[in-house]
């Protein structure tokens, strides 16, 4: 009786998921051709204007492919400004990144886990993220000077409010039953934080971790865009705009566009696998 | 083993909405005993399940178990709460579930899984240890939190309301489940429900208590022939007669108040 009930219950969960697999396809197929027809309409209507502002779509990839792509085997088919320009600007990226997202969640789950703290610093904290980081640029530049110090500091800051203020509030909402859970198994203050706290924290600090992503990408071109810089992804795109090269600069701007779209994958995967649990959960509950 | 003597409780003494749960509440359980305490809903019996467990600290009165004063969780008590979906970890497994409590009693890891698979196994859930909470039904998720108290070995089982969120065919499972174990672990079992039939079924004793604020109106020992059955145990005369009794008491109490 109940073995049939699950066979059921298995059968109808198989069914929803092929469902939902065949929907799934059905939405892919048509996110390409949404695409491909919207590059067909740029393509098209770039050339019917002839506008040297704006070179066509497929001129922009030819470019990106001569500039930045064409390289010998040996270094992935990397050309020399790429070498010289994307690895700096991307190394920048990674580094004001691991430095915010660390501070952010270290300084979170503190804040998060002392009521009091979060209580007298949570405007604070909303104050100095509401500031738009770009606004603070002197006074990176007063500190730091011109360079890369100032370039991650900026970064850096931009980053870990986002990062910050999701974990505290993460923290602080772990389910009051898990912690009785915690306290009648007498579990010690370290394993609690490791596997109880930590772990429901996760799913609104990856929130703040994938706000953090986008926004790194953001910062980072800003901050190359500063006298002072020599090299990124961000000083091709003022020097090429000093050349009036408009096809160089539209190719910056693609590059950055599909970057930033490449990051956000990688991150979803991460996601995917760390919180695999948080999904899965939640998709039965709906 | 456990004690309680004038035992009160009020949330948010002094102010003029205070709510006194718990009034003048004694009762004592023997080591070994499996007592049930039934009462109306809201009647403070979370209140007294909490206050034994050191989850909160009544406002008068004491609690002791195995002699000593309760001031914080005691060494050897579990609980199985009512909302297993709250009080298990949806981000481990099973086996990592039941086992986790297990980290501060000196057993390795090889004496933590094998502890946490004779427990899995002992409520009917062996080759579950992989899955994770939410591949499980309701009952089942049930099994694995009592299988976590069970590998815990405490000497005292809180149990609150732990059949509430099930369905009927799964409840009187779960209820012959406790009963088995408890065979086979010797231990206090403390299991609060708002179910006369379920209180009489289990239990050795059934204490019920009066609407809040709450203290015991009725302590009835339940002489069933053994072993319990759900269709023969349900019909025999006794028990009629006791779950009537049981009923009388917590349905006058909730009237005269």
């Amino acid at each position: 009786m109940k073995a049939t009930a699950e066979v059921a219950t298995r059968a109808a969960i198989a069914r929803r998921d092929s469902v939902a697999r065949r929907k799934g396809v059905r939405t892919a197929a048509f996110r390409w051709l949404v695409l491909v027809v919207l590059i067909l309409v740029w393509e098209t209507v770039t050339r019917v204007l002839g506008s040297a502002f704006f070179p066509p779509p497929s001129m922009i990839v030819v470019r990106m492919y001569t500039m930045w792509f064409s390289g010998p085997p040996s270094t992935l088919f990397l050309t020399d400004p790429a070498i010289e320009h994307i690895l700096p600007s991307l190394g920048r990226m990674a580094a004001g990144f691991a430095g915010g997202a660390l501070a952010g969640v270290v300084l979170g789950l503190a804040v998060g886990l002392s009521a009091r703290a979060y209580d007298y610093l949570d405007g604070v904290l909303q104050f100095l993220r509401a500031i738009p980081p770009p606004a603070l640029i002197t006074v990176f530049l007063v500190v730091f000077g011109f360079g890369l110090k100032a370039q991650l500091a900026f970064i850096m800051f931009s980053i870990v409010w986002p990062v910050l203020l999701n974990t505290a509030d993460g923290a602080r909402s772990v389910e009051p039953l898990h912690l009785q859970t915690c306290q009648v198994f007498r579990l010690t203050r370290a394993e609690r934080l490791r596997r109880v706290i930590l772990p429901s924290t996760l799913p609104k600090m990856f929130a703040g971790l994938r706000l953090a992503v986008s926004l790194s990408l953001i910062v980072m071109v800003f901050s190359e865009l500063l006298p002072g810089t020599t090299d990124g992804i961000g000083f091709q795109l003022t020097f090429a705009k000093s050349q009036s090269d408009l096809t160089a600069m539209w190719a910056g701007i693609v590059l950055l566009g599909v970057l930033g779209y490449l990051l956000n994958e990688l991150f979803l995967v991460v996601e995917r696998r760390v919180l695999g649990w948080h999904h899965a959960a939640q998709q039965l509950t709906e | 083993m456990l004690e309680i003597t004038n035992l009160s409780h009020v949330y948010g003494g002094g102010s003029p909405n205070a709510h006194h749960a718990i009034e003048g509440l004694n009762l004592s359980v023997a080591a070994g005993e499996l007592l049930c305490i039934v009462g109306p809903s809201g009647c403070g019996k979370s209140t007294l399940l909490r206050s034994i467990a050191g989850l909160i600290t009544p406002t008068g009165g004491q609690i002791k178990v195995e002699g000593d004063l309760v001031r914080q969780t005691p060494d050897n008590l579990a609980v199985v709460f009512q909302d297993y979906s709250r009080s298990l970890f949806p981000w481990m497994s099973v086996a990592d579930n039941v086992a986790l409590p297990l980290r501060r009693k000196n057993m390795d890891k090889k004496a933590r899984r094998e502890a946490a698979h004779e427990a899995l196994e002992s409520v009917g859930l062996a080759g579950a240890e992989r899955k994770y909470p939410f591949q499980l039904s309701g009952g089942m998720q049930q099994r694995v939190a009592i299988a976590r108290a069970l590998a815990y070995r405490p000497s005292l089982m809180l149990m609150d309301e732990p059949f509430g969120s099930v369905d009927a065919q799964t409840r009187e499972d779960l209820e012959d489940l406790v009963l088995k174990v408890r065979g086979h672990h010797r231990m206090t079992i403390v299991l609060i429900t708002h179910d006369i039939d379920e209180s009489v079924y289990v239990g050795d004793r059934v204490v019920v208590l009066s609407k809040a604020p709450a203290h015991v109106v009725g302590d009835l020992k339940v002489d069933l022939p053994g072993p319990r059955d759900q269709i023969t145990t349900r019909e025999h005369p006794d028990f009629v007669h006791l779950r009537a009794e049981v009923g009388r008491l917590v349905r006058g109490h909730a009237a005269a108040a």
